[in-house]
């Protein structure tokens, strides 16, 4: 970014950085849990360092958020489960629904999908994405958490729009799947029962 | 018509609006018949605004610190 001199520079990184702040700790929190503190004060050090090359300050929350998305991809790519330790094989066919449906964990409840959703605070939901392979989990978090289009995600990640939008459609699935297992093996299906 | 599995499949997509006018019309068919598929793309919906709900993450204070004095020690 052209500013003239170091402390205008300064200064409108500090107010441009500032007011994303809080949006890019959400996105890290999702992407890498409790490292989103550092992989954001990374973002902020990289951005900084990178600042001429932001053109318009109004493209500055996609710009630092890919900055974020490559600091979170680094970060954890040495935890990540790899996409083929999650069994994907029959991921497409799975039905969230239909698994509730069919398993009936609240017997007694006349909106048991509801109930079933309602069981999971924010704790869980971070839990469910980050067992997520990372392909799978940033078009998610990026597209459904965070509003980004899946052409300005394609942008982002520097993948073609279709590559995303088939990630976008297993990572979906994949999450179904997920909230399912996470929710059986912590108790959540028990909690109404009781 | 296509059947419910092929439907179940395309639900998020059909929801996201991101579907060729074909394929929309082949969902919108099937859905006029078949309420057990209303009933997922119901859920589906359900679980987009669901993920949406949870995006808000509040910067808990201590953060808030360390990073805006990173900021201001730029």
């Amino acid at each position: 970014m052209e500013t003239g001199t170091v402390a205008g520079k300064k200064d409108l990184f500090r107010e441009l950085a500032s007011a994303h702040l809080e949006r890019l700790y959400g996105t890290a929190r999702r992407l890498v849990g409790p490292d989103a503190e550092d992989v954001v004060q990374e973002t902020l050090m990289k951005a900084y360092q990178g600042f001429d090359q932001l053109h318009e300050t109004g493209s500055a929350g996609a710009w630092l958020t890919s900055i974020l998305v490559n600091c979170c991809r680094d970060r954890g790519r040495a935890q990540a489960r790899e996409p083929e330790q999650v069994n994907i094989d029959d991921v497409d066919d799975f039905s969230l629904y239909r698994k509730i449906a069919r398993e009936d964990p609240f017997p007694y409840s006349d909106s048991l999908h509801l109930d079933f959703l309602q069981q999971f605070g924010k704790e869980d939901v971070t839990t469910v994405l980050r067992s997520l392979p990372e392909i799978y989990r940033v078009p998610l978090v990026l597209v459904h958490m965070d509003g980004f289009s899946t052409k300005e995600v394609a942008k982002l990640v520097g993948a073609p729009l279709g590559t995303v939008l088939a990630r976008l459609h297993r990572g979906r699935k994949l999450f179904e799947k997920e909230m399912w297992e996470h929710a059986a093996a912590t108790g959540l299906l028990k909690e109404r029962a009781r | 018509m296509i059947n419910c599995s092929d439907a179940v499949k395309q639900l998020w997509e059909y929801l996201d609006g991101a579907m060729a006018e074909s394929d929309r019309r082949a969902i919108e068919e099937h859905l006029d018949v078949c309420k057990r598929c209303c009933g997922e793309a119901e859920f589906a919906e359900e679980l987009r605004g669901f993920l949406a709900d949870h995006a808000s993450d509040e910067l808990p204070a201590y953060a808030r610190i360390r990073l805006t004095t990173f900021l201001d020690e730029l």
